[in-house]
């Protein structure tokens, strides 16, 4: 099990990963990754059960990533993890290359080809109902987008997780305030948003999404209630770590170019340093 | 000869029956168990129905999660609003996601006739079609709705079932075959072929029967499969016979008659043809029959496309 310490370490190098990848596609979703890709290493490294040689076990976990756009952290994951080389990224958004901008099963790891946005949470209600049906004691995690959640089938489906009593059900909301038009409360407001899930009966936790201590604490009291779905809001901020891309809506899906590639690697670089340097931060 | 029964009981039986002995078999539908004849399924297997409210989206996600996790699920609703409201659910979390969901549209075409184009589906079999990586199936009698329904079960890819509501003839000998993407020569015939899918073979078939009595010989195939179509049966009728009419109850316009015309037109088969569905027009209102009547599916309506055909 990775010490907290490991998994920032680990987050700082994914987001040094997503920019390479985005920067050799020549396309992609910056902000997004940036703003989900902590939430995916603890799931990955510190949560879930599954893993290259269990993914065709019926009792793995699953992940199923509603904001299908910030496809490239889970590139980024799953390479780690072993699903498929590092080196294959190299074909992202390439002619003929299964890795396109968004999940699709072909790629290894993937449970669901998603880019359309608000279908994932039915889909993981069905792997949640289908897990109780047969007494299998697996979980199933959701990533949906803030801006997502203008999608009226995400609040049908939440209806269903609730009225089927699915604790094994854990939706994440990469709560990083913007979409590709600009701040959600000036697009489609949706605050106040803990309200809302808690009024539709989830069990709903707040918490700092970029902060990998906090999400692995929360994530191991699954289930917060009994017989209820589990939300975990988690509050990020989009462009994560990189000083001129955070909460800068334009950086949504641009690309870096080699200057600004050069200087996010090296801020990249500056807090792995002081990270490394710095050992008693961990709790 | 009396009717016998809808093809959507048929279908509710069936599915009983199997489910009965699967428990795998999951039905999932949007506050629609009654009209797709499944209350009694529900009462004897609660644990097998999943009901989901009046939201077919997230119907035909959950579906979709559910085939994703081994369970063999029949997702069922109203043709006119699955087809349509849950389009990109099935495009996306179905077809494209390749889980092999069995999406049932009930009271199809126009079997809600008097209630308005909202509950039409006159759409679906266009827009599926265009969607890669969904087969397609129109029963048209109970016989076929059986054998449909059986093989669908294990079918290994993502299915559309359309069923109607009004009882319909047997119009098979107990020997006959169903078999998914293979057409049913009902009756053999050299002059003219009707090829019909779906509660239109039945008024071809009689269409046939009066105009062998004048001396025409017709050809009746059930085309129940639309995609993958049968280009075998197609092109042999197209070769054997001196003039094609199709009939659909579904708009002209992306349905089996224009996927019989690329076909032929692609084989270089020149001969009379003419599609027989629902005209591009504000839909009349009425019972389905009425409305058949009204676009001519029906023995005189047929009988006339034919002798003009013929003439053409």
């Amino acid at each position: 099990m990775l010490s907290d310490h490991a998994l920032r370490l680990k987050s700082i190098e994914y987001r040094k990963k997503i920019l390479t990848v985005i920067r050799s596609a020549q396309a992609g979703h910056t902000g997004g990754s940036l703003s989900c890709v902590d939430i995916l290493n603890v799931l990955y490294n510190a949560v879930m059960n599954v893993r290259p040689e269990n993914f065709g076990s019926p009792d793995r976990d699953r992940y199923v990533q509603s904001k299908g756009h910030s496809v490239e952290a889970l590139y980024v994951v799953l390479a780690d993890k072993g699903f498929f080389s590092e080196e294959e990224l190299t074909t992202l958004s390439k002619y003929k290359s299964h890795f396109v901008g968004h999940p699709t099963r072909k790629v290894p790891g993937i449970e669901h080809n998603t880019g359309a946005l608000g279908h994932g949470l039915s889909f993981a209600v069905g792997q949640a109902l289908a897990g109780k049906e047969d007494g299998r004691s697996y979980k199933v995690y959701v990533l949906l987008g803030d801006g997502e959640l203008a999608e009226g089938s995400n609040w049908e489906a939440s209806i269903s997780a609730v009225n089927y009593g699915l604790d094994n059900l854990v939706a994440l909301v990469d709560r990083n305030g913007f979409q590709i038009t600009g701040a959600t409360e000036r697009v489609y407001p949706l605050e106040p948003l803990e309200d809302k899930f808690r009024a539709f009966g989830y069990a709903v936790r707040t918490v700092d999404g970029n902060n990998v201590a906090e999400l692995r604490s929360v994530l191991r009291e699954i289930p917060f209630e009994k017989e209820r779905p589990s939300l975990i809001l988690a509050r990020t901020t989009k462009g994560k770590g990189i000083s001129f891309m955070e909460n800068v809506a334009a950086w949504h899906h641009r690309v870096p170019n080699d200057d600004e590639y050069t200087l996010a690697i090296r801020e990249l670089e500056d807090a792995e340093i002081q990270l490394r340097g710095e050992p008693w931060v961990e709790r | 000869m009396k009717p016998a029964k809808a093809n959507l009981e048929v279908f509710a039986e069936t599915l009983l029956e199997l489910a009965q002995r699967d428990r795998d078999i999951l039905v999932v539908t949007s506050d629609s168990r009654g009209s797709g004849k499944l209350t009694r399924f529900g009462e004897l297997l609660p644990e097998q129905l999943i009901e989901v409210g009046i939201a077919e989206q997230n119907m035909v996600g959950i579906a979709a999660g559910l085939a994703s996790a081994g369970k063999k699920v029949f997702a069922v609703s109203p043709a006119c609003f699955l087809t349509a409201r849950a389009l990109e659910q099935i495009k996306n979390d179905v077809a494209y996601s390749d889980h092999p969901v069995k999406l049932v549209g009930i009271s199809a075409g126009v079997s809600y006739g008097a209630l308005g184009s909202t509950h039409h589906s006159l759409h679906d079999f266009a827009v599926l079609r265009a969607i890669n990586n969904v087969d397609i199936v129109a029963p048209a009698d109970n016989f076929e709705t059986q054998g449909a329904v059986r093989a669908a079960v294990c079918h290994p890819r993502p299915l559309y079932l359309r069923f109607g509501k009004r009882p319909v003839f047997d119009l098979h000998n107990p020997d006959s075959d169903f078999r998914i993407g293979k057409g049913i020569t009902v009756r053999e015939g050299t002059d003219l072929t009707f090829i019909a899918t779906g509660e239109t073979v039945s008024p071809a078939l009689s269409a046939g029967s009066e105009l062998e009595a004048r001396g025409i010989s017709c050809r009746i195939i059930s085309m129940h499969t639309l995609k993958p179509l049968d280009e075998e049966c197609l092109c042999k009728a197209a070769r054997e016979t001196r003039a094609l009419i199709t009939v659909e109850e579904h708009s002209i316009h992306g349905g089996l008659g224009e996927a019989c015309a690329a076909v032929l037109m692609q084989k270089r088969l020149s001969l009379p043809f003419r599609i027989v569905g629902i005209p591009d027009e504000p839909t009349v209102s009425g019972s389905q029959l009425e409305i058949f009547a009204h676009y001519g599916i029906s023995t005189k309506g047929l009988v006339d496309a034919a002798l003009q055909t013929l003439a053409s």
